[in-house]
């Protein structure tokens, strides 16, 4: 890993420490009684902090996952850089498009 | 040190938790959010799926899920610490205090949705 994917990997995992804490007490509180689409959506409809949260966590681990799918397709498979750098911008941009994608379905519709 | 030796040393053991971990979750993320896009399809599309969640085994992989994030968490943690801080002694304690934090978190998940 070069210095500059290390740091916008240490980056991103600093950034979401704080944003895993919510959303692991928000997980224990909405399942507490049994999860609910209206309850989840009443919650997030709507709501820019929300939508900032959600949006900030999706941008952060889009990074963070794709720089260490390459660190463990570099040394686990036999792919070469190349491919796996394309194999983790590929995936990278999926998990970003499907993230935001969440994020408007719970946020904004 | 022999190379079996260091591949069962508790810290190498806990790198490859920390690897094994976020493979997992980055395997879980595209279903996550796909799951969660289907309020773009209506309330009801998301709340079919979220019955379907409330099998005992759904239940018990959530629980192993939110124990996998909180062992990543506490993994990358410690990383941190440990290459931005001055150098502790104990790291092979605080890595398995980690697993056990992870295991109590997964737990305590398991006994508030069963």
């Amino acid at each position: 890993m070069n210095v500059r994917l290390y740091i916008w990997q240490r980056l991103t995992a600093a950034l979401m420490v704080p944003l895993l804490l919510v959303h692991l007490a928000v997980i224990f509180y909405a399942s507490r009684k049994g999860l609910s689409a209206a309850d989840m959506l009443a919650r997030t409809r709507g709501s820019v902090s929300w939508a900032l949260f959600y949006g900030t966590f999706v941008s952060a681990v889009a990074v963070h996952a794709s720089i260490g799918l390459r660190t463990v397709l570099t040394e686990w498979t036999p792919l070469g850089t190349r491919a796996s750098n394309i194999a983790v911008i590929a995936f990278g941009l999926l998990l970003a498009v499907l993230g935001f994608r969440a994020v408007v379905a719970v946020v904004l519709i | 040190m022999s190379l079996l030796a260091r591949r069962t040393s508790p810290l190498w053991l806990a790198a490859l938790v920390h690897r094994l971990s976020g493979l997992a979750l980055a395997t879980f993320l595209p279903f996550h959010f796909l799951t969660l896009g289907l309020a773009i399809a209506g309330e009801s599309r998301l709340e079919g799926f979220l019955r379907w969640t409330d099998q005992p085994l759904v239940k018990l992989s959530e629980g192993l899920l939110v124990g996998l994030l909180a062992i990543h968490l506490l993994g990358g943690l410690r990383l941190l610490a440990l290459e931005n801080l001055a150098w502790r002694e104990g790291q092979t304690r605080l890595a398995l205090a980690a697993v056990a934090a992870a295991m109590v978190v997964g737990f305590v998940f398991l006994a508030s949705v069963f």
